[in-house]
């Protein structure tokens, strides 16, 4: 195959840059802003420079946002609940789905997929209406309750696609030796695919993380259950607002979910593309 | 095989309870209140409580101008969105699928805005649309394009592209990632009989890319399709539909009516359009979807 010369090289090149300033703009100009001291962003027109860089905000912010390490950890807190709960309604129903044929299984499937389609907004009125006449408004429940029924079925494809990859031989061996059902599930498919479920519980945990916002502000008004996205938001509406502890405190709400994309990086993308164009 | 070995393999009732929690849970949680919206929509329910009021809000909905304003806004505003998304995503694409040194860490950093809280993602594109200390007014009066302060996010026309630009900056990673994993699966061998024809690269892709892609281009355009047309927390964030409407969506409209005002009934009646909406989109992408199973499972 012929190679790139040089002019087509500084063209790719070109074009890639472009790219990747438009994905990643935000991102620096947030990192950016935190360092800079507060007088030099409130200076117009922009000035670009600033020669006292420091991490200033990110030991202010504490104080300017009183409750940020409980936003933070009502974050952690509820992405991991609704992780644990998704993933042990996930076994089970991916397990079935991988191994076994029964009369609905493909129109159940499809009809999963079907359902990630109504995301939560369509789904608020008679949610509200059902945590209000349950008394669970206001409370961690009303944002995990939710947030693990929208999760349940991209999971089940996904870990479905894992099981799918044990050799049955092993399970077959093990009934036969007078195994039960459970126990393979248990002793066998678990432990198998361990691998697999860490990286749908990650997956399953980094959606957790992102969906908070649109449970938190409907179903829950308490400032001490406010998951960061929604805890912060509420600063923004103030007069003057603190731009550069906000983007520190952005950025202190992102890194979580950062950190563990870079370590899977590899392994949620190609699972979730071969989820989605193979099948 | 033993009789042992054999039940294992047909065990349907085992089959129907794993199954049952995450089902169970799932009508419960999803498609019972997709059949009491339908229920509500026909009320005037309220937090002091509900009546059957017969169509009365749809007709009111579908009467009123705002509504049909709002419903055309909704498709403009997913319109270019979409076809943003799957220009830029195509582009991006093809970019990140040049066998250049670097590639690969390209195409780790292109994530960042799909993984992040969108909620979190948005209180940044506030500060770069802030029209006094963002960089983009900053850019913009520097290089003369913009002859003074300008908030992006306070005029009609502007605000409507910035909550656009917004939502293409978190679809864009999801469309790009798909298109680069669809280029990789198309046959080496189409590409190099073509070059030993004599195809420029051009040729090449027009010929042999692009059809080879185009199951998955039209798949992206209707996963974004319904993405866009749910997407709620980019506009809220960014402008709550202002300024004075000229960013309310369907979702947002449902949104702001139900719970916003606790006009719970109204809000149905403007939810179970977008349903119905949804349902056309999704039937459209099951469709495609399963012609194109057929097709592989076919050869």
């Amino acid at each position: 195959m012929d190679k790139y010369n040089l002019f087509e090289k500084v063209l790719l090149y070109s074009g890639i840059l472009i790219f990747m300033t438009f994905i990643l703009l935000p991102f620096v100009e947030m990192f950016y802003a935190s360092l800079r001291p507060l007088e030099h962003l409130f200076r117009s027109p922009y000035q670009f420079f600033s020669d006292d860089l420091s991490f200033w905000a990110y030991g202010e912010m504490w104080n300017t946002v009183p409750m940020l390490g409980r936003y933070i950890f009502n974050s952690f807190f509820l992405a991991t609940c609704v992780t644990v709960i998704t993933i042990l309604f996930v076994i089970p129903a991916a397990y079935s789905y991988a191994r076994f044929k029964f009369p609905g299984k493909n129109s159940t499937l499809y009809l999963l997929l079907a359902i990630n389609m109504f995301s939560g907004a369509v789904l608020l009125i008679p949610l509200y209406k059902l945590l209000r006449t349950l008394g669970l408004l206001n409370s961690y429940q009303a944002m995990i309750v939710p947030g693990v029924a929208f999760l349940i079925p991209t999971s089940i494809w996904l870990l479905k696609s894992y099981f799918e990859k044990i050799p049955i031989d092993l399970e077959e061996a093990a009934f036969v030796d007078g195994a039960s059902r459970m126990q393979i599930l248990r002793h066998i498919i678990t432990p198998l695919s361990t691998p697999g479920l860490v990286v749908v519980s990650l997956y399953i945990f980094i959606g957790a993380y992102a969906q908070q916002f649109l449970f938190a502000i409907t179903f829950n008004s308490k400032k001490e259950y406010m998951p960061i996205p929604a805890g912060l938001y509420e600063f923004i509406g103030y007069q003057t607002v603190k731009w550069n502890e906000m983007m520190a405190a952005s950025l202190v709400g992102i890194a979580p979910v950062l950190i563990i994309f870079i370590f899977l990086q590899k392994y949620l993308v190609e699972g979730l593309t071969a989820g989605a164009v193979k099948n | 095989m033993n009789n042992r070995l054999k039940s294992f393999n047909s065990p349907t009732f085992l089959a129907y309870a794993l199954i049952a929690p995450a089902a169970i849970y799932i009508l419960a949680i999803v498609a019972w209140p997709l059949i009491e919206t339908v229920r509500l929509s026909f009320t005037n329910s309220s937090l002091a409580g509900e009546e059957y009021i017969g169509l009365e809000n749809y007709e009111k909905m579908l009467g009123s101008k705002k509504f049909n304003k709002i419903v055309i806004r909704t498709f403009v505003w997913m319109f270019f969105s979409v076809s943003l998304k799957l220009i830029v995503g195509l582009i991006g694409a093809v970019l990140l699928n040049a066998k250049l040194p670097g590639r690969g860490m390209f195409r780790v950093l292109i994530m960042p805005p799909w993984v992040v809280p969108i909620a979190i993602g948005m209180l940044g594109w506030l500060w770069l649309y802030n029209g006094y200390f963002g960089i983009i007014a900053g850019v913009g009066m520097k290089t003369g394009i913009l002859d003074g302060p300008f908030g992006f996010l306070a005029y009609k026309q502007s605000a409507f592209i910035s909550t656009i630009i917004a939502d293409v900056w978190v679809g864009t990673p999801m469309v790009t990632i798909f298109f680069l994993a669809a280029m990789q699966g198309v046959p080496k061998d189409l590409y190099e009989a073509a070059y030993c024809d004599g195809a420029s690269r051009w040729h090449r892709f027009f010929k042999i890319t692009l059809p080879q892609i185009t199951p998955v281009i039209i798949t992206m355009a209707l996963l974004s399709a319904i993405w866009t047309f749910n997407s709620f927390e980019i506009i809220w964030i960014l402008t709550e539909g202002g300024p004075r409407g000229a960013t309310t969506t369907l979702i947002i409209d449902t949104y702001k009516m139900a719970l916003g005002n606790y006009k719970f009934g109204k809000g149905a009646a403007r939810a179970v359009v977008v349903m119905i909406l949804l349902t056309v989109f999704a039937a459209f992408y099951m469709a495609i979807l399963l012609k194109i199973n057929k097709k592989v499972s076919s050869g």
